[in-house]
C-alpha cells in the first residue's frame, strides 16, 4: 500500500466513500458528543471518576485533561490496530482484548510522564490515574468509533469532543459539589445520594440539547 | 460455613451497587427495562464467576507486578466469549445492550473482586463470592429497572401493569437518562434511612 492510497483510506468518509472532511458532519459529531449524547450524563460512561474526582475543582480539571489526552491517543491506537491489523487479518473478534491492552499501556505511559514532569498533578490525581484504564468512557469511545464506522479523522474528532464533554460534566459537577458542602442536606441523602440527585438534574438540563444537530 | 458467608455477603451486606457503589456505568445504562437488566446481570455474573475462578486458580503463579494486566486479559477473554454467544443466540438482547457488552471488561465490580478477593482466597470461596456478587449486582439492577420500566413505560418484564391509559402518558423521564440518576439517588437515600433505623435500635 503506497502512502497516497493509505492516506486516502485513512481520511475516507465511509458513507460517501469520498476522501476528506465533511465540515457539517464534523460539527454534528462535535455537538452530539459534547452536549446531546454527553458521555457522562446521557450515555452513562465514566460514572466512577465522575463521582470520585468531582470533589475538588483542581483535580477535576486535571482528570479531565488526562482523560482527553488518553482518549485521543487510545482512539488513534485502537483505530489503527483495528483497521490496519485486525480487519485485514480477519481477527475483528479480538477487538475487545486488543483495545483494552492498548488503553492499559497508554495509561501506564501517561502516568510515567506525569510522575516525571508534573509531580504536583500526579499526587493530586493519586489513585485515579490507574483507574483511567477502567474508565469505561475510554474503551467506550474506541468501541463506538468502530461501531459507527468513522474514518480516522472523524474518530479523533469524536474522541476529543467526547473528552471535552466528559471534562465539562466533571467540572460542572465539581463546582456544584463545592457549594453542596455548605448546603443543609438531610443526613440520609449526604454523600453519594445527593451527588446522584445533582447529576440527575444536570442530566435534565443536558436533555434540553436533544434535537440540536444530533 | 465461610462458603455460605462468602456467597450471601454480596447479596445484601456488601451489595456491590448499593453498599460499595461499584459498576455504576452498566448499572445506570441498561436498566431501562427488566429484560435488559436480567441479560446484563447474567452476562456479568458469568464473566465474574469465570474470572474469579481463573484468578484464584493462578493466584500463586501470576507475578504481582503484572497482575492487573493479567486480570484484564482474563476478563476480556470471557467478555469476548459472552459477546459472541449472545450475538449468535440472543441477537435482540445483544443489540439493546449495545456497547455495554464489551464494556463489561471495565466493570469495576469484576476487576474489584479479582483484586480484592480472588487473588488471596481459595478457588471454591472465590466462586461463591462471584456468584453472590453476581446475584447482588443483578438484583440491584432489577430493582432499579423495575422502577424505571414501570414508571416510564407502564410495564414490568414486558407485561402491561398500569394499563394502556397510563401508557399514553407515562412518566417518560424515568426511562430517560435523568430518571436513572434520580431514582438511584432515592434508592440509596432510602437504604441509608433503613440502615440508620437499624443502627438506632441496636
Amino acid at each position: 500500500m503506497n502512502s497516497a492510497v493509505l492516506l486516502s483510506t485513512l481520511l475516507a468518509t465511509p458513507d460517501s466513500g469520498s476522501p476528506g472532511f465533511d465540515l457539517g458532519k464534523m460539527m454534528a459529531i462535535i455537538i452530539a458528543s459534547i452536549f446531546v449524547n454527553n458521555f457522562v450524563l446521557a450515555r452513562f460512561l465514566g460514572i466512577c471518576p465522575f463521582l470520585g474526582v468531582s470533589k475538588q475543582l483542581d483535580s477535576a480539571i486535571g482528570m479531565g485533561a488526562a482523560v482527553i489526552f488518553v482518549m485521543t491517543l487510545a482512539t488513534l491506537g485502537s483505530w489503527t490496530v483495528y483497521n490496519l491489523l485486525l480487519v485485514p487479518m480477519g481477527l475483528t473478534y479480538l477487538s475487545t482484548i486488543a483495545f483494552i491492552l492498548i488503553i492499559a499501556s497508554l495509561v501506564q505511559l501517561v502516568e510515567m510522564i506525569l510522575q516525571k514532569y508534573s509531580p504536583a498533578l500526579y499526587s493530586a490525581l493519586g489513585i485515579f490515574l490507574p483507574l483511567i484504564t477502567t474508565n469505561c468512557a475510554i474503551l467506550g469511545v474506541a468501541v463506538l468509533n468502530i461501531d459507527e464506522k468513522y474514518s480516522l479523522g472523524y474518530s479523533l474528532v469524536n474522541a476529543i469532543a467526547a473528552g471535552i464533554g466528559f471534562t465539562l460534566a466533571l467540572i460542572l459537577m465539581a463546582g456544584l459539589r463545592q457549594k453542596l458542602e455548605l448546603a443543609d442536606v438531610p443526613p440520609a441523602m449526604k454523600g453519594k445520594p445527593v451527588a446522584f440527585l445533582v447529576a440527575g438534574i444536570m442530566s435534565i438540563a443536558f436533555l434540553g440539547f436533544a434535537g440540536l444537530g444530533g | 460455613m465461610s462458603l455460605i458467608k462468602d456467597l450471601t455477603k454480596g447479596i445484601y451486606h456488601e451489595n456491590p451497587v448499593f453498599k460499595l457503589v461499584l459498576g455504576m456505568c452498566p448499572f445506570l445504562a441498561v436498566t431501562t427495562s427488566v429484560e435488559n437488566a436480567l441479560g446484563m446481570g447474567a452476562a456479568a455474573t458469568f464473566v465474574l464467576i469465570c474470572s474469579n475462578f481463573l484468578v484464584s486458580l493462578f493466584r500463586n503463579i501470576i507475578p504481582s507486578k503484572v497482575r492487573i494486566p493479567c486480570y484484564i486479559v482474563i476478563i476480556a477473554t470471557f467478555v469476548t466469549l459472552v459477546d459472541m454467544v449472545m450475538n449468535a443466540y440472543l441477537p435482540d438482547l445483544h443489540r439493546s445492550l449495545g456497547i455495554f457488552i464489551p464494556l463489561i471488561v471495565v466493570n469495576c465490580i469484576i476487576l474489584g473482586r479479582a483484586e480484592g478477593f480472588a487473588n488471596r482466597n481459595p478457588v471454591l470461596n472465590s466462586i461463591a463470592d462471584a456468584i453472590g456478587m453476581g446475584i447482588g449486582f443483578t438484583l440491584a439492577m432489577v430493582v432499579l429497572a423495575s422502577f424505571r420500566e414501570l414508571l416510564g413505560n407502564g410495564t414490568w418484564l414486558n407485561f402491561n401493569i398500569l394499563g394502556s391509559a397510563y401508557q399514553n402518558q407515562p412518566l417518560l423521564i424515568a426511562i430517560l437518562a435523568p430518571g436513572a440518576f434520580i431514582l438511584l439517588s432515592f434508592i440509596l437515600g432510602f437504604s441509608n434511612i433503613l440502615e440508620q433505623r437499624k443502627g438506632g435500635r441496636q
